[in-house]
């Protein structure tokens, strides 16, 4: 089918998609993995379990929107998707890991009566390691692959197994821990309330700071370390037309803090949602068009106008059903943790 | 042997989808089950069904958990492991897997939620479409996966571009020639596992005299379900065998230890096959039944292994082995159901102690037999990833065997640690019993609904 490349550019579009279902996937999962996080910060039984309840209805589908990920970047730029995944090996691995324990956690922990402690542990943990594993691969992919072309067709990796390992991705790792509990924390502002409720007011008001702190440093290290990236933001007009990205980043931290400092319950919610998409168009515009930075661009990369179209069509049919039902079983769950008796 | 980068992906993606094959083989048939006792006491007001339920829903919530962990590892690991896999037919199998994310995955995730957590806070009807479309989402998802793991092993619709794949006929990729008997074989296969395991768990409290109201219903409808699948296995697995017959002959010859071409193959029971002499030893065969079986003709011609070259043919001895426990397995099923009918003819299915002791040893084996045909199917189409078109060897990610090998290690450390935790989970379910103290909500009054129905306006309602 010509007609569709002709008419737009489908590989722009994917893009877009893919971006979309990732941010989708970085918030969902970004506040049930912050709050799995967050979980030390209190040893009372009820408080977790209250924790644990106000996520253990929509976890699952929250974390489906990753496979989704993984699926549709594989079938619109399989390239992009062989090439970064054995690049990024440990960290994925580490983050799959991280996943499965915090995944089974809510089954098990809910099992386990006495033995709760090994199950919180596999919550708290698995959480944790996946979110920092995230943020290394955030880091490493920020800082683009090496990649050679193949002598049988394609690409392929010409680092080594540990070059994702550097300060930079450590910072990113521990910069995507505070942004998820600060997503956590701002969810269990709205689901919860009483004593649990004063300490995730508490835990977001220090947790903002945190982010902003990440957000500075990552915001003044990425152009530093990749001349490229400090050529799209800071040539002149591109910082004329960019610069409301950080003035308006700046206005929606002070709006979280004022928010969360007049006991606001859903305004911090959706401020810290904001953050994260000012984050992300940060991002986006750092990066762009590389999807796998900064070797293969999206058109490189790109499955033939058929495959693109052939998913696009059962994507532009679906995806608002999906976001229906989603949005109803969120419904279904609305209101504070502490109404809902009989989860199990 | 070493263990080369090679050795340890396959190792290591055998042994992640071998464990989490069995997750989802519980769910199809638990999902299905659990939305027909919904349906009953629902429907029907078999008020026990309702406590049925709600326990079997309990036993599915947990199996389902530990299914899309390991799905999940999946998803990645065909990326991570098998990268020359993916960009060679990513641009076919790619969509075909977003399709099952979109229509199955979400579906059964976003209404998994209100299955478990939502028996109060949605009407029981609402409630019930929510089991339904998990159910539904565990077959749509069989679907796809079934059509592209087909696709690998029959491929159509497609044409090799650029050194890649790329799909020239979407429904012919997809309704690829041996797709509708393996997704129609798995699926049974799903319900037929299912069954055995639930009818343990009640032969089980029969044989302890406990729960018995509970014990007899799940036990008779296990039976059913038995009765209904073990023959109609034998059926599809049947017509399967003639499709691969047509299109993966070699895996036949495999599963059947066939050295030579044969018309009028003999039927061999046993063997042990001698890969590097290309013979069998210790053969036990009864002849022309082969062909029988496989072309349902006494003169059939069969192809054997020496039609191709050593380096073309799958590994025999294992193949010939799985094929053989799956087929055994299937057939004492077979027995088992018809044993189980004839009981309930003559009103002793609940009484018979020796029949409830035979159902406990088995309930396990459904899924050793999934096991072993998975291991057929897969292991009898190497050395080809994509049959005919790109041979494992070359599909295979080029790592540092050392990352490969630490991670295959912690797989094995991780999904032992949750296999058994699953067992203790359920094992302590199945001592525990249903709970007695949970009435189903009365039919007139209606738990708070979304939209929000007073009950004084519902003049029934107490």
């Amino acid at each position: 089918m010509p007609i569709g490349s002709a008419l737009f550019d489908l590989p722009l579009l994917w893009s877009a998609i893919i971006a979309l279902g990732v941010f989708m996937y970085v918030l969902l999962d970004g506040f049930d993995l912050g709050v799995g996080i967050l979980f030390p910060f209190t040893s009372r039984r009820e408080e977790r379990d209250a924790m644990m309840n106000s996520v253990a209805p929509v976890w699952d589908g929250n974390e489906t929107w990753l496979i989704l990920g993984g699926a549709s970047l594989l079938g619109a730029f399989p390239l992009a998707y062989a090439t970064l995944l054995p690049a990024l090996y440990m960290p994925v691995m580490v983050m799959l890991f991280g996943l499965i324990f915090r995944g089974v956690a809510f089954e098990f922990r809910f099992k386990a009566g006495d033995r709760q402690g090994w199950w919180d542990a596999s919550f708290f943990a698995g959480s944790l390691v996946a979110t920092f594993a995230q943020g290394v691969l955030l880091g490493a992919f920020i800082a683009g692959l090496s990649l050679e072309r193949a002598p049988e067709g394609g690409w392929r990796y010409t680092g080594g197994a540990f070059d994702w390992l550097t300060p930079f991705t450590l910072m990113t790792g521990v910069g995507l821990v505070c942004g998820y509990a600060l997503l956590g924390a701002t969810w269990l502002v709205m689901k919860t309330d009483g004593r649990l409720q004063d300490k995730a007011f508490r835990a977001a008001r220090r947790l903002t700071a945190l982010v902003v702190l990440f957000i500075a440093v990552v915001s003044v290290w990425t152009p530093l370390a990749h001349p490229a990236i400090e050529e799209r933001w800071f040539r002149w007009p591109n910082l004329l037309y960019l610069s409301p990205v950080p003035l308006v980043t700046g206005a929606v931290v002070l709006a979280l803090w004022l928010a969360l400092g007049r006991r606001r319950e859903t305004a911090p919610f959706v401020l810290s949602m904001l953050l994260f998409l000012l984050a992300y168009l940060g991002l986006a515009i750092s990066l762009w068009p590389y999807v796998v930075p900064r070797a293969l661009t999206i058109w490189d990369a790109a499955s033939p106008p058929d495959s693109q179209i052939f998913l696009l069509v059962g994507v532009a049919v679906l995806l608002p059903i999906i976001l229906a039902y989603t949005a109803f079983s969120y419904r279904v769950f609305r209101g504070k943790v502490a109404d809902s008796h009989g989860y199990h | 042997m070493d263990l080369d980068v090679l050795l340890l992906s396959r190792l290591q993606f055998a042994f992640t989808i071998g464990f989490h094959i069995l997750f989802p083989t519980f769910t199809i048939g638990l999902g299905l089950f659990v939305a027909m006792l919904e349906a009953r006491w629902l429907f029907w007001g078999e008020q026990g069904a309702y406590r049925l339920a709600r326990f079997w829903s309990g036993v599915f919530a947990l199996a389902f958990g530990v299914g899309v962990v390991s799905g999940l590892v999946l998803s990645y690991e065909l990326g991570t492991n098998w990268s020359r896999f993916s960009s060679f037919t990513g641009n076919l199998l790619g969509p075909i897997i977003s399709y099952e994310v979109l229509t199955a995955f979400f579906l059964e995730a976003g209404f998994l939620g209100i299955m478990l957590f939502g028996w109060t806070r949605v009407s029981p009807r609402v409630h019930f479409f929510a089991t339904c479309m998990v159910a539904l989402g565990t077959i749509i998802s069989a679907f796809w996966i079934l059509s592209g793991n087909s696709w690998m092993q029959t491929p159509a619709g497609y044409a090799v571009e650029d050194g890649r794949v790329i799909a020239t006929d979407w429904w012919a990729a997809v309704f690829n020639p041996s797709f509708p008997y393996r997704f129609a074989h798995m699926v049974v296969a799903a319900l037929l596992a299912s069954a055995f395991a639930i009818a343990g768990v009640a032969a089980w409290y029969l044989l302890l005299g406990v729960h018995e109201e509970f014990a007899r219903r799940t036990f008779s409808l296990a039976m059913w379900m038995a009765v209904v699948a073990a023959p109609a296995q034998l059926v599809i697995g049947d017509l399967h065998g003639l499709n691969t017959l047509k299109h993966q002959p070699m895996k036949i010859a495999a599963m059947e230890s066939l050295w030579d071409t044969h018309r009028g193959a003999p039927f061999v029971l046993f063997a042990i096959p001698d890969e590097a002499g290309e013979r069998n030893r210790a053969e036990v065969a009864i002849p022309r039944a082969g062909s029988l079986i496989l072309t349902h003709s006494l003169d059939g011609e069969v192809k054997g292994l020496k039609e191709v070259p050593p380096q073309d043919r799958p590994p025999v001895t294992i193949v010939f082995f799985a094929f053989r426990i799956m087929v055994g397995i299937g057939m004492l099923f077979i027995a088992i159901a018809l044993a189980g009918l004839w009981l309930r003819s003559r009103g002793r299915l609940y009484t018979a102690r020796w029949f409830h002791r035979i159902c406990l040893w088995v309930s396990p084996l459904g899924f050793v037999a999934v096991l072993a045909g998975w291991t057929v199917t897969e292991v009898g189409r190497q050395p080809w990833i994509v049959y005919g078109l790109q041979r494992t060897a070359d599909a295979v990610s080029l790592l540092p065997a050392a990352s490969v090998a630490t991670t295959l290690a912690l797989f094995v450390v991780a999904y032992t640690v949750l296999l058994l935790a699953f067992l203790a989970f359920f094992l302590r379910m199945v001592r525990n019993g249903p709970d007695y103290t949970l009435e189903p909500p009365h039919f007139q009054e209606k738990a708070r609904t979304i939209y929000g129905r007073h009950p004084a306006r519902n003049p029934a309602a107490e």
